[in-house]
């Protein structure tokens, strides 16, 4: 394989020439050791074991939290369930009061959320600051008015909470997906007990605090830390009645077996391989900016990322050549500057597959093109990558690689765009890029995937139904949709 | 010696709009006096092709023609009501279950235009763009009929499955297959296009795995599955992630969720600008 070098790098050393603007940590306080928060106070586990979270940007000690092992597990499900009764019973309003409190002490402690997010997680703070923390904020103000509009929702079905909901969430968008799961479910009148990734467990824990200083009665919401084991425990705990997973689609399925017969309501969100489809009539400078905020976003660590770019073939020399200049432009870096594009990998282990998967594309024969950057020494790092001369039996074409690699097909007919963008067992997202109105529709229709960007991608915001069609996953989060797991109804 | 010898039905599979025997040559005697195809592995993998093959075409056909075509079910079945009072067992209560699978048939036609204005969104995003949420069809989907009532509990699935544009594969009752079968006649003269809807006899331990853990099979609704049965299905759907219609100890009733449990919610954003 080649790495093709660009003729002019002036413009890309350019663009490389900021002065560094960190962003505070000094109001930041994490402690030295986190125990579980289990019925409204952090609690030692049972287990007497705790792991590390580091900062992959600096692979330095951020924390040691937790692990839950199967007494630990039955305490918080205890608690969940002790809470059940009286939380499911408490009026309404009073229900989503507590919620709405929730969802501005989170406005309130923006800044704090953000750098932890960023230090535990990896992603660059203009994502944390601007996406996730306002987004978790916005998801339990939407919500907390639902809790006392359920009847309006659901006419003539008499909505009832379920009982105790099991959470296990990915280490992507930690609190976002925490706000995603246990927002509706508490206006459902659930309580919850919630898994942060072994990777992130750091928002979480300070959610745990925020819990507690919105008073929030103990028990509604319990927080505990682990890793695979963890979550395994608290989906086949008996007592849990709702499991709602986000993740691979490899660990879903595994769930998916394991509630067999149980009875348990079930909810997935799972991986994704979007096809991005932009038409000859694009307008293709925006197309670049969709496509680069579709799969370098959060280091492409995103389920819904727009991984195959299905470019129509007159206007492929021209789009790649725009495109590879703007990633040319690209910073990667300090997650914690402002001026940071591209933070850190968010682990070792997802550095080794995103390195493993990439090698495949260039044995199998696809040309690679990365932009001259520097990595810094200590972390974990990629730079962003763009694959060319991908063919549909590639594994860098059909495996979910979940990281800043982008790969490129081409097509001449929307009918060929159509028959590539669904040959995938994923159907989470997809984007078209078109400035036709009637074919934009005609696409939306034709694609099997949940939720469908034209000529924008990658947004989202808690009045929007969130989720997959095939192996990506079912059920819905996100919107009126979103409280449909989280209830009974007749 | 009788003055008149009657003229015997072979009773066949109905798989891609037409009547034809198991490709196994196997039949099965649920009563002394009927010969019923039991069908193979090779007949289910048969008749999921041809649904797949169908879904296009009828998840694309207008809500209004969809609801067309099943009304002219519910015309047909009314039809041969008395055929089928007879085939139950006649009296009045089989008399019941041919009206109520006839009603289902003409409930879940009015649905197919009406659905994505109940079930569908618009979404008031925090931001320029028009967002709104609309029910799909989820794709090819497998139903499992119970034993009771034979009739009606599968006309009360197959109906919702087929208003929400899916194409179905269903299985009918070990026991008792010969409504189902017959039933095979109203929908081939009903104007599904073929393949859209399959009914399969033959033994349930013998096509349920199978159908369970078929790949390119999008739903399961196995209310008619026993407790070991359900927990059998849903690990093998697993394999790729199906959505799995669980029995919830009641008869099947006529409600929307019928229809929205075996559709997909896509969303579309739009930017809003000049």
């Amino acid at each position: 394989m080649a790495l093709t070098k660009r003729r002019d790098t002036a413009l890309a050393k350019q663009s490389f020439d900021y002065a560094p603007a960190p962003e505070a940590v000094d109001h930041v306080k994490i402690a030295d050791r986190y125990g579980l928060f289990i019925g409204g106070k952090f609690v030692e586990p049972k287990s007497g074991k705790h792991f590390p979270t580091i900062n992959p940007a600096t692979e330095a000690v951020l924390s040691h939290v937790a692990e839950a092992l199967a007494a630990d597990v039955d305490r918080a499900v205890e608690a969940a369930s002790r809470a059940q009764q009286s939380w499911g019973r408490l009026s309404p309003s009073r229900r989503a009061r507590y919620i709405l409190r929730i969802s501005r002490i989170l406005q309130e402690r923006a800044r704090e959320l953000a750098v932890v997010e960023t230090m535990d997680g990896g992603k660059p703070i203009k994502e944390s600051r601007d996406v996730d923390i306002p987004l978790a904020a916005a998801h339990f103000f939407y919500y907390g008015g639902w809790a006392d509009k359920l009847e309006w929702a659901f006419p003539n079905r008499s909505p009832r909470p379920i009982g105790v909901c099991g959470q296990v969430i990915p280490w992507n968008f930690p609190l976002l997906m925490l706000a995603w799961k246990i927002a509706p479910a508490l206006a459902a009148g659930n309580t919850v007990v919630l898994k942060p990734a072994e990777t992130t467990p750091l928002t979480a824990l300070l959610f745990a605090e925020i819990c507690q200083q919105a008073e929030l009665p103990p028990g509604v919401v319990n927080i505990i830390t682990g890793a695979g084991k963890t979550g395994s425990l608290l989906v086949q705990h008996p007592d849990v009645r709702k499991v709602a997973f986000t993740g691979s689609t490899e660990v879903g399925k595994l769930i998916q077996r394991s509630t067999a017969g149980s009875g348990k309501r079930l909810t997935l969100e799972l991986g994704g391989k979007a096809a991005n489809v932009v038409f000859d009539d694009a307008p293709l400078d925006q197309a670049v900016e969709g496509i680069v905020n579709g799969i370098y976003f959060n280091q492409g660590h995103v389920c819904c990322a727009g991984s195959r770019l299905l470019v129509q073939e007159s206007v492929a020399g021209a789009l790649l050549e725009k495109l590879r200049r703007r990633v040319d432009t690209l910073r990667l870096g300090d997650p914690l500057d402002k001026n940071t594009d591209i933070g850190a990998i968010n682990s070792k282990a997802q550095l080794e597959k995103i390195e493993g998967l990439v090698e495949s594309g260039r044995e199998e024969g696809a040309e690679i093109y990365q932009p001259p950057c520097e990595l810094p020494a200590k972390g974990f790092w990629f730079p962003p990558t763009i694959f060319t001369g991908v063919s549909q039996s590639h594994r860098i074409a059909r495996e979910e690689i979940f990281g800043p690699v982008l790969s490129v097909l081409t097509f001449r007919t929307p009918a060929e765009a159509v028959e590539k963008a669904n040959n995938t067992p994923y159907g989470l997202s997809a984007g078209v890029w078109t400035e036709k109105g009637s074919r934009i529709l005609w696409m939306t229709q034709q694609l099997r995937a949940g939720v469908v960007w034209a000529n924008t991608y990658n947004r989202f915001d808690p009045t929007s139904p969130f989720g997959g069609y095939k192996e990506s996953g079912f059920g819905r989060e996100g919107g009126l949709h979103g409280l449909i797991p989280y209830l009974e109804l007749n | 010696m009788p003055d008149r010898v009657e003229v015997r039905k072979t009773y066949k599979l109905y798989l891609g709009g037409e009547f034809v025997r198991s490709e196994s040559g196997r039949s099965y005697q649920p009563a002394a006096d009927v010969n019923i195809p039991r069908g193979s592995r090779k007949d289910l993998r048969d008749a999921v092709r041809v649904a797949r093959g169908a879904f296009a075409g009828w998840a694309g056909k207008t809500a209004m023609n969809r609801g067309q075509v099943l009304y002219r079910a519910a015309e047909m079945l009314d039809g041969r009501r008395q055929q089928f009072i007879a085939e139950l067992g006649g009296g009045r209560r089989a008399g019941r279950e041919v009206d109520a699978a006839v009603e289902a048939f003409i409930w879940y036609a009015g649905w197919t235009d009406k659905l994505a204005q109940v079930a569908g969104t618009v979404n008031p995003v925090a931001g320029p763009y028009f967002n709104f949420t609309i029910p799909e069809p989820t794709g090819v989907v497998g139903v499992v009929a119970p034993d009771e009532p034979a009739l009606a509990g599968l006309v009360l699935r197959i109906a919702p499955a087929l208003a929400g544009g899916n194409t179905v594969v269903a299985l009918a009752s070990e026991k008792s297959p010969l409504p189902a079968l017959t039933l095979g006649e109203v929908l081939a003269t009903s104007d599904f296009p073929p393949g859209v809807v399959n009914v399969l006899t033959g033994f349930r331990k013998e096509l349920l795995p199978w159908l369970a853990s078929h790949m390119d099979v999008n739903a399961i609704d196995a209310s008619g599955c026993s407790r070991e049965e359900l927990t059998a299905v849903e690990e093998a759907a697993a394999a790729n992630v199906k959505r799995v219609v669980k029995p919830n100890g009641r008869r099947a009733r006529l409600t929307p969720q019928a229809v929205t449990d075996l559709m997909e919610m896509k969303t579309v954003w739009h930017p809003i600008g000049v």
